[in-house]
């Protein structure tokens, strides 16, 4: 590193221009919903860009939301809904994905090719089908038929992201445990689970956020009461409340940071060390 | 031994015991994909060729096809939507990738400080649902709020300011630039990680040459990153050509103003499940399924048989 050819400042100092730029344009919807949540709503239509002062600040709109008991039952479902498939996804995906980078059988590489189809085509293209199947076993409105749903939806890519990561553990390990006597159910669970662990975020990553946002499917399967998610909620409720920007931007300011907390928590697993970082 | 015997050896199995737990390792994974995507998958295809007649599902050979293709209204609004998923994937890739493989690149200067923050600052649309990026957006271009109006005044441009989303001409390019801006971080994350496994002997062995700077960008790095600009750009167009939430978000079911921001996922919606006064019709949308299905299948096999497939891959 030492004998590379030093960037003038002049370099740098662009390099940081565009950065910063494009970080503007980025935060800056962001930032603009933010703050005018904390803002009474004469502040909001008269001085958008002004940050919330003590002579504007207000929480009427939090209120408003906090207020709607549904809200919280919203955010209940979403976080149900979430994780439970995440947890299916990684436990379903590494299986396979262990079966299929560890075991040499016949049809091995078909069913390989099997799962990756999936990767590629959308599995929103058999909804008219997926939403007749759970109409006939009367799962249409709860939230297995999201759960079951999103499973299906993140298992190709968690193999194929997975079993990349199995073929790189090492044969010693696995055969010393089974001259130890481990079961192959415990080499699985106790030797190779463990090991693989960066490559699980990095999929609760890729798997979380199309499901937490999704609104295609709440909006089909469940779009009842009791079992709306927090995407479909808030949608509705910008329709309800459309002239109340106090409660609308509060709403979509509280909807944001559940998935911010997930991604901070996992960020770090998601690109490995970079140069600069090293 | 005789011959006899050696053969005899030889054909007797060899007794292996049937190893169950390759079973059980696949079957969660094998049957919750079977039973809730692919089964779907393959009888949606099979609903576009029947249709009620007199109230019960009737093989109707390519009727639904014809009558997509052949009926005037429903050919009409099928061409639009294609027409406009086509622009909607064009402006993708015009803009999104580019920016994201420029902002990559960015990224990956060496010595770089606040790398961490800009990346996270980046992507943290992409982490966004479409109703609040689709919300956010409509509020700031509205002319009420004037957030819009008043932004273009710094630079001089305030007489340029329309209310966009509401006129039929650029609504549709207002909303591929919102979700362009929705979705850039996940072209700059590939293609910034593509960029940091280039080998660093490499890269010195190009200053060696005399080769830095944007032309070591153009000689050597992007030869080594077109793999993964050839992923992006799938991604994009699968990404793209089943897109729906956006626009339903921004200009709901009827993707208007005059259907100007209609788009397949949002055709498939409105004929599937209704709308309003339509009432949802079951083998038309599975047709329009079948049809989109088509539709990426020959933009996946191009991309594996036609591009992928000469792309020049580097071992180091």
């Amino acid at each position: 590193m030492s004998n590379r050819a030093r960037m003038s400042p002049v370099r740098t100092g662009f390099v940081h221009l565009a950065l910063a730029a494009y970080t503007l344009i980025a935060l800056f919807p962001v930032f603009l919903t933010v703050i005018n949540s904390f803002k009474d709503r004469n502040a909001i239509f008269r001085s958008p860009l002004q940050v919330p002062l003590p002579s504007t600040f207000s929480l009427i709109g939090y209120k408003t939301v906090l207020g709607q008991a549904d809200f919280l039952n919203y955010f209940q479902n979403s976080f149900v809904v979430t994780i439970a498939s995440i947890v299916l996804v990684l436990l379903f995906g590494a299986m396979a994905a262990f079966a299929l980078s560890e075991y040499r059988f016949r049809g091995n590489a078909l069913m390989g090719l099997y799962m990756a189809i999936g990767i590629m085509i959308p599995i929103r293209l058999g909804t008219v089908a997926i939403l007749q199947g759970m109409v006939e076993t009367g799962l249409v409105n709860t939230l297995t038929a999201l759960i079951l749903v999103y499973t299906a939806q993140g298992i190709p890519l968690a193999i194929f992201i997975l079993s990349e990561f199995m073929r790189g553990v090492s044969d010693d390990l696995k055969n010393a445990g089974r001259i130890d006597g481990l079961s192959e159910y415990a080499i699985f669970f106790r030797l190779v689970l463990p090991l693989v662990r960066p490559a699980m975020a990095t999929v609760a990553v890729f798997t979380m956020i199309p499901i937490w946002n999704d609104l295609w499917f709440p909006l089909i399967l469940a779009p009842s009461e009791a079992t709306k998610t927090v995407t479909l909620g808030s949608q509705i409720f910008i329709g309800q409340f459309v002239t109340n920007w106090n409660a609308v931007l509060a709403a979509l300011s509280l909807a944001i940071l559940p998935i911010l907390v997930l991604y901070v928590i996992f960020a770090r697993q998601l690109i490995p060390a970079s140069r600069q970082e090293r | 031994m005789s011959d006899a015997d050696m053969t005899e050896l030889d054909d007797i199995p060899i007794k292996r015991p049937v190893r169950w737990h390759i079973a059980v390792f696949l079957a969660p994974a094998f049957i919750v994909y079977s039973a809730i995507m692919v089964l779907p998958l393959i009888e949606t295809l099979r609903l576009s060729f029947y249709n009620l007649v007199d109230g019960v599902p009737t093989f109707v050979g390519l009727s639904n096809y014809r009558v997509l293709f052949g009926d005037l209204r429903w050919s009409h609004d099928f061409w639009n939507a294609l027409r406009n998923n086509l622009i909607f994937f064009a402006i993708h890739m015009c803009v999104q990738n580019p920016i994201g493989i420029a902002l990559a690149a960015l990224l990956s200067t060496p010595k770089l400080r606040f790398v961490a923050f800009y990346r996270t600052a980046i992507f943290l649309p992409t982490l966004l649902s479409f109703v609040i990026v689709g919300f956010i957006w409509k509020l700031i271009l509205s002319p009420i709020w004037g957030v819009a109006p008043w932004l273009m005044s710094l630079v001089g441009m305030k007489s340029l300011f329309a209310p966009w989303l509401g006129q039929s001409g650029p609504a549709l390019v207002a909303v591929s630039l919102i979700s362009n801006w929705q979705y850039i971080g996940i072209p700059m994350m590939l293609i910034y990680a593509a960029l940091l496994s280039i080998p660093e002997e490499v890269i010195e062995a190009a200053e060696c040459d005399g080769i830095t700077g944007w032309s070591q960008f153009w000689k050597i790095k992007l030869p080594l990153i077109l793999p993964a600009i050839g992923i992006i750009s799938i991604l994009t167009f699968v990404g793209n050509f089943n897109a729906f939430d956006l626009v339903y978000t921004i200009q709901g079911a009827l993707a208007g103003p005059d259907m100007s921001t209609d788009i397949l996922g949002t055709f498939l919606y409105r004929t599937f499940f209704g709308f309003q006064l339509q009432l949802g019709d079951r083998s038309m949308g599975a047709t329009i399924a079948t049809v989109m299905f088509l539709i990426i299948l020959a933009g996946v096999s191009f991309y594996l048989f036609a591009i992928q497939r000469r792309m020049r891959r580097y071992q180091f």
